[in-house]
């Protein structure tokens, strides 16, 4: 019998993967490295989803992990299109520079 | 059964003459307003005759019910008019004296800004007069009670824009709120032990109770709680501080509310409460002790007093003594007739005063006056008989009322030889003190101003006090126009003869179904023998009438040098008795100012600014302090709210794995 790597390495895996996200999201001050942040939160979901579907032989958690990616590339596509956008007016990246809008 | 004679109409008729006056006047002509003013009051003074005319033929009381007015379990109240021989004394009193003064008025406060606005409040006034006099029970004639002092209220301050008018008025309207107080807590008491207020059937409540019966101390409380309202509203010791500075008021006012009519209401309404003093011998002697003691008191102040209406103010707090001193003693007839001669005489006087004042262009210092005689003949000849009359000098109507008076309170069973030598005491600084003020006025020379000057010294005008007839503005005095004149004669010719109908008790005997009704027994002893004490006794009292005068003449005629030096020679006690034994300060010292202090330490300090004041600004600081420390969380920055978003979720992930393990 094969044996299976079990579910609970899966979840684990994916809270650490989700926890470097949202420590990168609040340590960070590059605009990029928060973007690769976020995604790296999409991605320990993701993992989870994957887990799920493969421990409960359901493909609900695969078709989500789709839409997941599709979504992601699409906010890829617009968020690096924002940040040389920001890049190329503000000539900074650090977030706590673009601070036009407060007050 | 009795015809309806339509009694509502008498007060109403006054209280539409203060609508109209008092809601168009402004905008309408002077002659309109008085047009308005002096119908409406002279209808009610009409009406007032007809009913006399028309009353041998009724049979008494005569009661006619309007509407209901308040119902409360077995407790009624209603709209409804009495009217008996007193209510018809009464309601003729106010009328007739009261159309008089408003023909006075016109003349007196004819170049007033405020024309209109005095006629509205003299109507309003007699309304409410009107509706005490006629009210069949306690609480109407309350309403009209606290009616005629919002009316005395408006017209003391009537010049409101003077500081002293305006104090003076809000004084009455607080002194006698401590009477009304009195008075109220009577009501209740009559309440809750005869169920009812009106007059008919609290004195069937009371008439089988009596000094030796279970109710005597229920009946003693009534009496002095009602003696207490009508020494608020009548000026009697120890409220009657606030009658002094109601001078404020224009001069017909004084007459009308503060020497005619309103100040006599007290003594109407002890002498319609006779049934319960009758049985109350203690509270019957309270108001005999006050009133034979306001009676002296009042006139030793009036010696010593310069302005001319001020004499009369304490003259008429002296008089209405004499009036509570006859109740007192239980000649609640007596009372009531010198009542009348009083407000035909002390009206005249305060009107003649409000001519003097005129004639001298609003001077009211009688060390400034003299010699009007030759000026003002008119107001000279009615003076001289109203002073005569007060003085009670034969045959004028002030002797015959006051020594009705002075008898009873010598030989009724409540009486006492004490009231009557300090009544005959008063009688003789009564005649002092008047004619004091006659000599002053009127005779020797003018000390005015304009005494010099003759022709071209325009000093003496300008006052709030008008005059009528489109006088050049000299300096010298001069006679009031006709308008004021006439209203004068007639008085005059009432206090002469005024006193005539008591001539053989006739005046008593008219009254005498309403104070013996239900009246105790009367013991009509040793009639014959009085004959002749009544006749000494009368013959003592005009005696020191004639001292008084004589006095006077001595002091401020013929030696004109001697009162200063009296003055002098006395030193403190006539410091004391010009400064009116210091009462005012007194009261100032005892009540006014621990309760000024009072409001302010305690209830302003304390209680507004540190309890109530700091509640309020306390939450509100406390509201502005939190939301600064919760402000803090909303930075703006977006990464600590993902911190604060991260930190939740992590928060609400931790409980759902303990929630789990459990």
């Amino acid at each position: 019998m094969t044996s299976y790597v079990p579910l609970s390495y899966y979840l684990l895996l994916s809270g650490f993967l989700f926890a470097c996200g949202v420590a990168g999201f609040l340590i960070k001050r590059n605009i990029i490295s928060i973007f690769m942040s976020i995604e790296l939160m999409l991605n320990g979901v993701n993992l989870s989803f994957v887990a799920f579907a493969a421990h409960w032989h359901a493909l609900d958690g695969q078709i989500f992990v789709f839409f997941v990616m599709v979504v992601a590339a699409a906010e890829a596509a617009v968020g690096l299109a924002i940040i040389i956008a920001v890049y190329r007016t503000r000539e900074t990246l650090n977030v706590d520079q673009v601070n036009l809008l407060k007050l | 059964m009795n015809p309806s004679l339509n009694l509502w109409l008498i007060p109403i008729l006054p209280l539409a003459g203060a609508a109209i006056n008092g809601f168009l006047g402004k905008k309408s002509s002077r002659t309109a307003v008085t047009t308005i003013a002096l119908f409406f009051s002279g209808a009610a003074f009409a009406m007032a005759l007809w009913v006399a005319v028309r009353f041998s033929s009724l049979s008494l009381p005569y009661e006619e019910y309007l509407a209901h007015w308040i119902r409360a379990g077995s407790f009624s109240a209603d709209f409804a008019f009495y009217l008996d021989q007193l209510s018809l004394v009464m309601l003729l009193v106010v009328t007739g004296v009261g159309f008089l003064i408003h023909i006075y008025s016109v003349g007196y406060m004819w170049d007033d800004p405020s024309y209109y606005r005095f006629f509205s409040y003299l109507n309003l006034f007699m309304f409410f007069m009107l509706t005490l006099v006629l009210a069949n029970n306690y609480l109407l004639m309350f309403i009209g009670w606290e009616g005629v002092g919002l009316a005395s209220y408006l017209l003391i301050g009537f010049w409101f824009t003077k500081d002293s008018a305006a104090s003076a008025g809000k004084k009455a309207f607080i002194v006698n709120r401590i009477g009304d107080f009195g008075f109220l807590i009577a009501l209740f008491l009559l309440i809750q032990h005869f169920g009812s207020l009106n007059f008919d059937a609290v004195f069937q409540g009371v008439v089988p109770l009596g000094p030796e019966t279970m109710g005597a101390g229920l009946l003693t409380a009534i009496g002095i709680l009602l003696m207490l309202g009508a020494c608020g509203k009548s000026a009697q010791i120890p409220l009657y501080i606030w009658l002094p500075d109601a001078m404020e008021g224009p001069t017909p006012v004084s007459a009308l509310i503060h020497a005619a009519t309103m100040v006599t209401a007290g003594v109407y309404m002890v002498s319609r409460s006779h049934v319960i003093f009758d049985r109350a011998p203690i509270a019957l002697s309270v108001v005999a002790i006050i009133g034979t003691l306001t009676a002296f008191f009042a006139a030793t102040i009036g010696i010593a007093q310069t302005d001319i209406k001020k004499v009369l103010a304490y003259s008429t707090v002296s008089q209405l003594g004499y009036m509570f001193m006859a109740c007192g003693v239980g000649a609640f007839s007596a009372g009531i007739f010198h009542l009348m001669t009083h407000a035909f005489f002390k009206g005249l006087l305060f009107l003649g005063a409000g001519s003097v004042i005129h004639a001298v262009g609003g001077e009211q210092d009688m060390r400034k006056m003299g010699g009007l005689r030759l000026y003002a003949p008119w107001t000279f000849l009615t003076m001289t008989i109203a002073t005569l009359a007060i003085a009670g000098i034969p045959p004028l109507s002030g002797f015959f009322s006051k020594d009705e008076i002075l008898w009873r309170a010598y030989s009724s069973e409540h009486g006492s030889w004490i009231f009557w030598s300090i009544g005959v005491l008063t009688a003789f600084i009564t005649s002092f003190y008047m004619f004091r003020l006659w000599f002053l006025t009127f005779l020797g020379d003018y000390r005015g101003v304009g005494a010099v000057e003759t022709a071209g010294y325009g000093g003496g005008h300008g006052s709030a006090h008008g005059h009528g007839n489109g006088h050049d503005g000299h300096g010298l005095p001069h006679e009031s126009p006709m308008v004021m004149i006439v209203p004068l004669a007639i008085l005059a010719v009432l206090s002469f003869v005024g006193g005539w109908v008591g001539i053989g008790n006739r005046f008593e005997n008219f009254l005498a179904p309403v104070f013996h009704a239900g009246a105790v027994a009367i013991t009509e002893t040793a009639a014959e023998t009085a004959g002749h004490l009544e006749l000494y006794l009368m013959l003592v009292s005009v005696a020191a009438a004639f001292l008084g005068l004589y006095l006077a003449y001595l002091l401020y005629h013929k030696r004109e040098d001697l009162p200063q030096k009296i003055a002098d020679s006395l030193g403190s006690l006539y410091q004391t008795v010009v400064h009116k034994y210091y009462i005012d300060e007194l009261y100032a010292a005892l009540f006014v100012k621990p309760l000024i202090d009072g409001s302010t330490r305690i209830l302003w300090h304390d209680v507004d600014q540190k309890v109530i004041d700091a509640a309020v600004n306390e939450s509100a600081d406390g509201a502005r302090h939190a939301s600064d420390e919760v402000r803090q969380m909303q930075s703006g920055n977006i990464r600590s709210y993902a911190g604060w978003i991260a930190a939740g979720s992590a928060a609400v992930i931790a409980f759902m794995i303990w929630m789990g393990v459990r």
